[in-house]
């Protein structure tokens, strides 16, 4: 008896809630440190980026009127499918990096869970009702600022991506994250978790490719609200902001692991007031 | 019918001595120009020449930036109960020059002296005592973190409100430990000056306020200045941008308060008489001359005839003229370079096809005059619905339902603003929740308040001012 040949698994990109090649039909190789494997990761073109772009916009009034407890609760069950799928993302982080993979996945799941208790709370620690010089309502209340790209960080290639993904969720934002270039794998492991979690379709959008080629697009994109320069080079940084000015983008920088400032910075304040009167 | 008549009721000029020719206040002192050069700055409603104003070059900028920073280490470390106490302390000689500021404002600028006296000083000063009591308490103002200040702030303003802007500036700055350097407005550059003393009054330590005067080249240099680590501006979205693409890389922390086109919504249960006032104030407050401008009016169909009849009747009592006559309603265009701008526009208005109405009013022969427009047959696609005016213009749209309202006043590109005018309480909520604007007037438009957050969404720029949350912009964030 001939021995079982193992079934391979090809890597999509994740653009509105399905995996998809991209329409480029383009590839790039992806070499594993640990054990040398070669995998073919798609190489998104700009016209998947903006696709993604669209299916963001499009997903972001029903993601962004979800009650709060609703995203908490879609936030914590991101975290049960890694859990349950957890020796699948220690395999796919040690292929991707050859080392720490275990601890990568634990910070991974429990930045979802930390995210996960913030949506209903938010308001309440970030927000706040004002004192005015009349007879006035007046209430501030952070509220999301709509589609954000992101530019995930080299490495960790999987809690890299999960720690700037989560708060932006949090905060009901949508999202179209451009995965590490080098590790892309991992992100697509992630999004499978993310495709089974009730995240709505669109919410999160995935990319692999070169970002040489995705970023400058997504950076100048008119209907991106704001971007995440947390994985852009140095180098690159004065180019990418340049272009993010194209619209007003709010720009971000990865400051610290696990803040509730973290999902703000993607948030805009909104102050409404009324007159009071008998 | 009776009609009733206003005697000329102008406020005296007596109690503002205006110099011949100012310096740049850097370090605490007023210096000349290392520039040399210097403007005239005049009063909008009579083309008089006030002043000669400094035009700082980088020399200048060099040195108001060093002084910034030579200060910014003894004022980051002073006991900020002192810190508090020299804000309090300014808060009240602007209160006690109040008259004094607010017809400088009003001769420099072109508003109405009622809006100078009960809006913009008054609203200044308390600016000042607001953000003087956040000085000593800012372990308080972020959950989990204490602050830190940022450095040296460079600080640029628009000509619309310009003592006020400069509150909205300084106060949350200075609180926060930072020292700044401030370039008012090239054609409003004196109450600026005026402040300058008052900070000398004071005995604000040299260097922590500098400000220096000039036009665009001047606060483009401001900006790119390799030792500010904040840039804050207020003005076009245009230049917003600019600043944004000239930082970029750099690092410097940034909040843009850009422009709008602010949709007030009238739908057919609305108080229509207390809307019609909403919506007067809304475009016609300071000459339309603000950001977040009720520019756009959107009205619910079934109304709209009754609200344009009544819009019409109340046009016609609006009082334009002599900025320092206390019963003027609508004073003078702040430039010729904005008359232009609002002319050009309200050109295009016509050239596309939308009806225009001109409210019946006499204008001066010298300064700078547009009287009260409204554009009905509006399209979406309109310029004069996109695009900000900046001036008494308001354009007229209509709306069948809340989701087109909602639709409507969205699609556009700011977001600065919007106003809601509808009896149904649980309506209002869900506008507010629907409409993409920093600022929600339900039942009333156009109110400013030193403890109420302030700025936009989307290309109307980005960071907050007034309130817990203007603190933010100026602070690093640590974990304690």
């Amino acid at each position: 008896m001939s021995q079982r040949l193992g079934v391979r698994k090809t890597y999509k990109l994740f653009i509105n809630g399905a995996f998809a090649r991209s329409e480029s039909g383009r590839s790039y190789e992806v070499t594993s440190p640990s054990d040398d494997s070669v995998t073919n990761a798609v190489r998104a073109s700009r016209k998947d980026l903006r696709d993604a772009v669209k299916a963001a916009r499009s997903s972001w009034a029903k993601w962004s009127q979800m009650t709060a407890y609703n995203r908490g609760q879609i936030l914590y069950r991101v975290a049960e499918m890694m859990e349950a799928r957890r020796a699948e993302l220690v395999d796919e982080v040690m292929r991707a990096e050859g080392n720490g993979a275990e601890e990568q996945v634990d910070t991974a799941i429990d930045t979802w869970i930390w995210y996960a208790g913030w949506t209903d709370k938010l308001s309440q620690t970030m927000g706040n009702s004002n004192s005015v010089g009349g007879p006035y309502f007046n209430i501030t209340t952070p509220e999301p600022t709509g589609v954000v790209g992101i530019v995930a960080p080299q490495l960790p290639s999987l809690a890299g991506l999960v720690e700037r993904l989560a708060p932006v969720l949090c905060g009901s934002n949508v999202a179209v994250a451009v995965a590490s270039e080098p590790h892309p794998l991992p992100s697509i492991a992630l999004a499978e978790c993310l495709a089974t979690a009730d995240v709505p379709p669109g919410v999160v959008n995935i990319l692999t490719g070169y970002s040489s080629e995705l970023v400058p697009v997504l950076a100048a994109h008119g209907d991106v609200d704001a971007i995440d320069v947390t994985g852009v080079a140095e180098r690159d940084l004065a180019d990418v902001e340049r272009a993010a000015a194209n619209n007003v983008k709010r720009i971000v920088r990865a400051g610290e692991q696990r803040s509730p400032y973290e999902v703000t910075a993607f948030m805009e304040m909104k102050t409404v007031w009324h007159p009071q009167g008998p | 019918m009776a009609t009733w008549t206003y005697s000329p009721a102008p406020e005296s000029t007596d109690v503002v001595s205006i110099n011949d020719t100012y310096g740049l206040f850097i370090g605490g002192k007023f210096v000349d120009p290392a520039s040399g050069d210097y403007l005239k700055t005049i009063n909008p409603a009579t083309e008089e020449v006030l002043a000669s104003i400094p035009v700082a070059g980088q020399e200048d900028i060099d040195a108001a930036v060093a002084a910034a920073r030579s200060a910014f280490g003894e004022w980051s470390s002073t006991d900020p109960a002192n810190r508090a106490k020299q804000l309090f302390r300014i808060a009240r000689v602007i209160q006690e020059r109040s008259r004094e500021l607010a017809v400088l404002e009003t001769m420099n600028g072109g508003k109405p002296i009622r809006e100078s006296r009960d809006g913009d000083v008054p609203l200044t000063a308390a600016h000042f005592f607001y953000y003087a009591g956040w000085a000593d308490k800012l372990e308080y103002a972020f959950a989990g973190r204490r602050t830190e200040p940022l450095g040296v702030c460079a600080q640029v303003i628009p000509w619309n409100f310009p003592l006020l802007m400069l509150a909205w500036k300084i106060a949350p700055a200075l609180a926060a430990g930072n020292t700044v350097v401030l370039k008012p407005a090239e054609t409003t550059p004196l109450t600026a000056l005026l402040f300058a003393e008052i900070c000398q009054q004071a005995e604000l330590p040299p260097g922590v306020v500098n400000i220096v005067t000039g036009a665009g080249a001047t606060g483009a240099a401001l900006v790119r200045h390799g030792d500010v680590d904040k840039v804050a501006f207020t003005g076009s979205t245009q230049v917003g941008k600019e600043i944004q693409r000239a930082i970029a890389g750099t690092g410097k922390r940034l909040t843009l308060e850009l422009g709008g086109k602010a949709a007030n919504i009238i739908f057919e249960d609305a108080a229509l008489d207390q809307a019609i006032e909403g919506i007067v104030n809304g475009i016609f407050f300071n000459q339309g001359h603000v950001c977040c401008a009720g520019s756009r009016l959107l009205v619910q169909e079934s109304v709209a005839e009754r609200v344009m009849l009544k819009l019409r009747r109340r046009l016609a009592t609006l009082k334009l003229g002599d900025p320092l006559d206390k019963n003027t309603d609508i004073g003078a265009i702040n430039s010729r370079d904005q008359l232009d701008k609002i002319k050009r526009l309200v050109g295009v208005g016509v050239d596309e096809g939308a009806e225009i109405y001109q409210a019946p009013c006499d204008l001066p022969e010298r300064g700078f005059w547009f009287p009260p427009t409204v554009f009905t047959g509006v399209a979406q696609s309109h310029r004069i619905a996109r695009e900000e005016i900046f001036g008494p213009v308001l354009s007229v749209m209509t709306f069948r339902t809340p989701d087109e309202a909602v639709e409507k006043a969205n699609n556009i590109p700011f977001g600065l603003s919007a106003g809601v005018w509808t009896e149904k309480g649980s309506r209002i909520l869900w506008m507010a929740d629907r409409l993409q604007a920093g600022v929600v007037w339900a039942n009333t438009f156009n109110q400013f308040d030193p403890g109420s957050p302030f700025g936009g969404y989307k290309e109307s720029g980005f960071g907050r001012e007034g309130g817990r949350q203007g603190l933010e912009p100026y602070v690093k964030l640590v974990r304690p």
